[in-house]
């Protein structure tokens, strides 16, 4: 039985004094991720028939390792941000929120940093 | 997890049919939530047949009628009658409404009749407030200054600085928007609601206030703020035509522009 004030059960534990940056990192990886997106999916309509020695190559390009890298990063920082609202919004049992936001950062952290060493090791491979 | 069905002790049965209408030119059928926690049994839906030319034309006319003439068991809470003291809100033909506004026979059909979604339910039409009530209360909802009013005068305020209240000071409170909100469904435990926030908006955009700081740290937070994804059922459901979904946003953009 909870005998405590509808106030005290409202104030809870006070502000968390977070939030904004959330809020705000999920707006700016969105608008990167529009020209970011852009530019990925006409490469690739741009390199699909290429054979893969020239698709190597095209990656090799400073420019395309840096643009690859840079959507894995916003793409997989989008996405754990966007689970996480959704997370927070529809599981409430305290001990299945909690890990499944470890297991989410976990997981994006996990692809991203596969990710990036896989276009490293194309970028700075010798064939 | 989120709940998608109601509890079984929630689960509503069809409940006794009144036929007030005979001889009737202009009539109506409301459907109505019916629920007395002393019966201890389930929730039902009673069905009322009235005569329109024996009431006023309003939703509230018509159940003040059936109160009076037909089923005095029938409760609900109601006030000015006017759209000012927001006591009528419930739910009218699938929507959140006040029902002194809504003209009876401006609703399609049979006029179901159900309490705000959402909330505990004491009887009937009659939701539990107290936790909304209590929300309000959190944002300390009056003038918090450290500079005295002047001894010979109010507080002034410019024009400009005035006309932003506009929009937000018609609130009544009512609960229509924050029992709308899917986000409030799932959330009202932490989250404080369109309603809450657009009053919270209300006292940090009010120039004479001076403690528009620590009332954006207090917002500054997941669950208190930042629940709103801007579904904006609150715009569609307000009764006053107001839009807690824009005062969200303001309170979002006054947090982003103070940390960049």
């Amino acid at each position: 039985m909870n005998l405590q004030s509808d106030l005290a059960k409202v104030r809870g534990l006070g502000s968390a004094k977070e939030g904004t940056h959330h809020f705000w990192h999920q707006r700016l990886t969105a608008i990167a991720l529009v020209p970011l997106s852009l530019w990925f999916i006409v490469s690739l309509i741009c390199v699909m028939d290429a054979p893969h020695a020239q698709v190597v190559e095209w990656i090799k390009a400073p420019y395309v390792t840096a643009l690859l890298i840079a959507l894995t990063f916003v793409l997989l920082y989008h996405t754990k941000l966007g689970l996480q609202t959704v997370i927070e919004d529809y599981i409430h049992a305290e001990w299945l929120k909690l890990a499944s936001i470890i297991g989410l950062n976990l997981g994006a952290w996990l692809c991203g940093l596969v990710s990036i060493v896989a276009i490293l090791k194309i970028s700075f491979g010798t064939n | 997890m989120a709940e998608f069905t109601l509890p079984k002790n929630s689960k509503i049965s069809k409940g006794k049919t009144f036929d007030a209408a005979k001889g009737a030119k202009r009539s109506k059928r409301l459907v109505v939530y019916r629920w007395d926690p002393d019966s201890g049994e389930n929730p039902r839906t009673d069905t009322y047949n009235i005569d329109l030319d024996k009431c006023g034309p309003m939703v509230l006319d018509a159940i003040i009628h059936i109160k009076n003439e037909i089923d005095p068991t029938l409760t609900f809470r109601r006030s000015c009658r006017e759209g000012i003291c927001g006591s009528c809100a419930m739910n009218i033909g699938g929507t959140n409404t006040l029902a002194c506004t809504v003209a009876t026979e401006s609703i399609k059909g049979d006029v179901n009749i159900y309490p705000l979604p959402h909330m505990e339910v004491c009887k009937d039409l009659v939701p539990d407030l107290s936790h909304f009530y209590a929300q309000y209360a959190s944002i300390k909802p009056w003038m918090q200054t450290e500079t005295p009013a002047p001894p010979d005068r109010e507080r002034l305020q410019s024009k400009d600085d005035r006309l932003k209240l506009d929009g937000l000071y018609e609130c009544i409170l009512c609960a229509c928007c924050s029992t709308s909100c899917p986000s409030y469904w799932w959330n009202s435990d932490r989250y404080l609601g369109p309603a809450i926030l657009l009053q919270a908006y209300r006292w940090i955009i009010d120039s004479r206030d001076e403690a528009t700081g620590e009332r954006l740290d207090d917002l500054e937070d997941p669950f208190r703020l930042y629940r709103c994804h801007t579904i904006m059922n609150c715009a569609r459901t307000c009764p006053k035509g107001l839009n807690p979904g824009k005062a969200i946003a303001e309170i979002k953009k006054l947090m982003v522009s103070r940390t960049i």
